[in-house]
């Protein structure tokens, strides 16, 4: 059976890893490499590494440290933050990435969907999609969620479908950071209405989140960060319990 | 020297990490003296069946691949590329294994994307390995179950997870990205 993965996602500036962490057994919280390993053991099942600056200079820096990551991890992992150009994608796939997401760049001009997917695979495309609701209906934001984007997120996910898109990863910015669980409507919708994965981010803070997005969506994944990074879940409690409670995850 | 057939699909470089990771020296060539005197062959690759079958065609790797005497390795679009035909762009493939590759019907997601346990396995990939093991897979296509299959999966109905015919193996899976279980059947084909 297809198991539900729980993934970590790594925010990256200047090649360093960006919020704080406290695993006592790390020589290096701050290496991207060493917080990925301690991750692979526990049983992560995909990693996310964003760079959140994004600048040309960092961008080769990030090049250095995905070949690192691709050296050193033994399970597939997807970089992404700033990507805009079918030239970012080719850099971070040469380096050894898996898969790449795109986001602001994809909704400035959609057919960069189709040129990845046809250069590089449908499998290596990740639609990010910032989502929030307001007046009623969830909108696609842009900018690292600043700008509105003139965009439904069940359109834009579909469109993204149709152009190639191998993966959604949905984050709900109404729940993001709130620790109050993922959002289930826009995620059920989502999933319900496209026929690739989504990715549920935005929201995890304790253990029943997970099965809770699980049990009443059909999305293939969860993704978080500080509730991983500050030790709160260890995420092979988090697979006991989710097994206990008759989710299937590895 | 083991050999990793240099052509146009991904992550051939994540083969190459996997093995230097398992302290084992391999080369990237699509020479096929260099692959007829390696002591290991190994077939990677993500990508899209016609044009890799082109790409091969126009080198004659396709009749290097054939004529491989030592243990040969086929993963992911390696595995589909050793069949007969693919739906993919409708291509006629090496045809050392006796399978056909099909499209998954819409019944649910596509691609087949994530960690997925066993139905049945034997042989001499899987030595250590348990069949509740789960191993990462991603494709949209699969190989219809033959007398070449050695192990089966399920997802919309059982697939080829692996095959094996000869000295001919294959993995729908990506050993190469499966944590530890990856390494134990890569350690395992290394070993033949």
């Amino acid at each position: 059976m297809l198991k539900r993965r729980i993934i970590p996602c790594l925010d990256i500036k200047d090649g360093r890893t960006v919020k704080g962490v406290n695993f006592v057994n790390l020589i290096d919280a701050g290496d991207p490499v060493e917080l990925a390993k301690e991750y692979v053991k526990q049983g992560a099942d995909e990693l996310v590494f964003l760079d959140i600056t994004a600048t040309i200079e960092n961008r080769k820096a990030l090049a250095g440290l995905v070949e690192r990551i691709a050296a050193e991890i033994n399970i597939p992992f997807t970089v992404g933050g700033g990507v805009h150009t079918i030239d970012d994608v080719a850099a971070l796939i040469k380096a050894g990435a898996d898969k790449v997401t795109v986001n602001s760049a994809a909704v400035k001009r959609p057919e960069l969907i189709s040129e990845i997917a046809g250069q590089f695979g449908s499998q290596c495309v990740v639609v990010a999609i910032d989502t929030k609701f307001v007046d009623d209906d969830w909108i696609v934001f842009v900018n690292g969620g600043r700008t509105p984007a003139d965009l439904n997120t069940v359109d834009w996910a579909c469109r993204a479908e149709e152009l190639g898109a191998g993966e959604i990863l949905l984050t709900s910015m109404n729940n993001d950071g709130t620790k109050s669980g993922f959002s289930i409507d826009i995620t059920a919708e989502v999933s319900r209405n496209i026929n690739i994965p989504v990715i549920a981010s935005g929201g995890a803070g304790k253990m029943e989140h997970f099965r809770e997005v699980f049990f009443r969506t059909s999305c293939s994944a969860a993704l978080a960060a500080s509730i991983f990074h500050f030790g709160e879940i260890d995420i092979r409690d988090l697979k006991q319990y989710l097994k206990k409670e008759n989710i299937a995850v590895r | 020297m083991i050999a990793i057939v240099k052509y146009n699909a991904g992550n051939i470089k994540s083969v190459q990490n996997a093995l230097t990771r398992l302290g084992y020296e391999s080369i990237i060539t699509d020479n096929p003296a260099e692959l007829l005197n390696a002591d290991k062959v190994i077939f990677p690759g993500v990508g899209e069946a016609s044009s890799a079958m082109k790409y091969l065609k126009e080198r004659g790797l396709d009749k290097t691949i054939t004529s491989l005497k030592q243990p040969v390795l086929g993963i992911c679009l390696g595995l589909q590329l050793m069949c007969r035909r693919t739906e993919e762009g409708d291509t006629q493939c090496l045809g050392i294994f006796d399978s056909d590759v099909r499209l998954f019907p819409p019944i649910d997601k596509i691609p087949h994307m994530g960690w997925n346990d066993f139905l049945t396995m034997r042989g001499d990939l899987f030595k250590g390995v348990s069949i509740e093991d789960d191993l990462y897979y991603i494709h949209s296509y699969y190989a219809e179950i033959s007398s070449c299959t050695v192990a089966t999966c399920d997802y919309i109905m059982p697939f080829s997870a692996a095959m094996k015919k000869d000295n001919f193996y294959a993995t729908q899976f990506h050993p190469e990205k499966s944590a530890r279980v990856g390494e134990i059947i890569l350690q395992n084909f290394l070993k033949l």
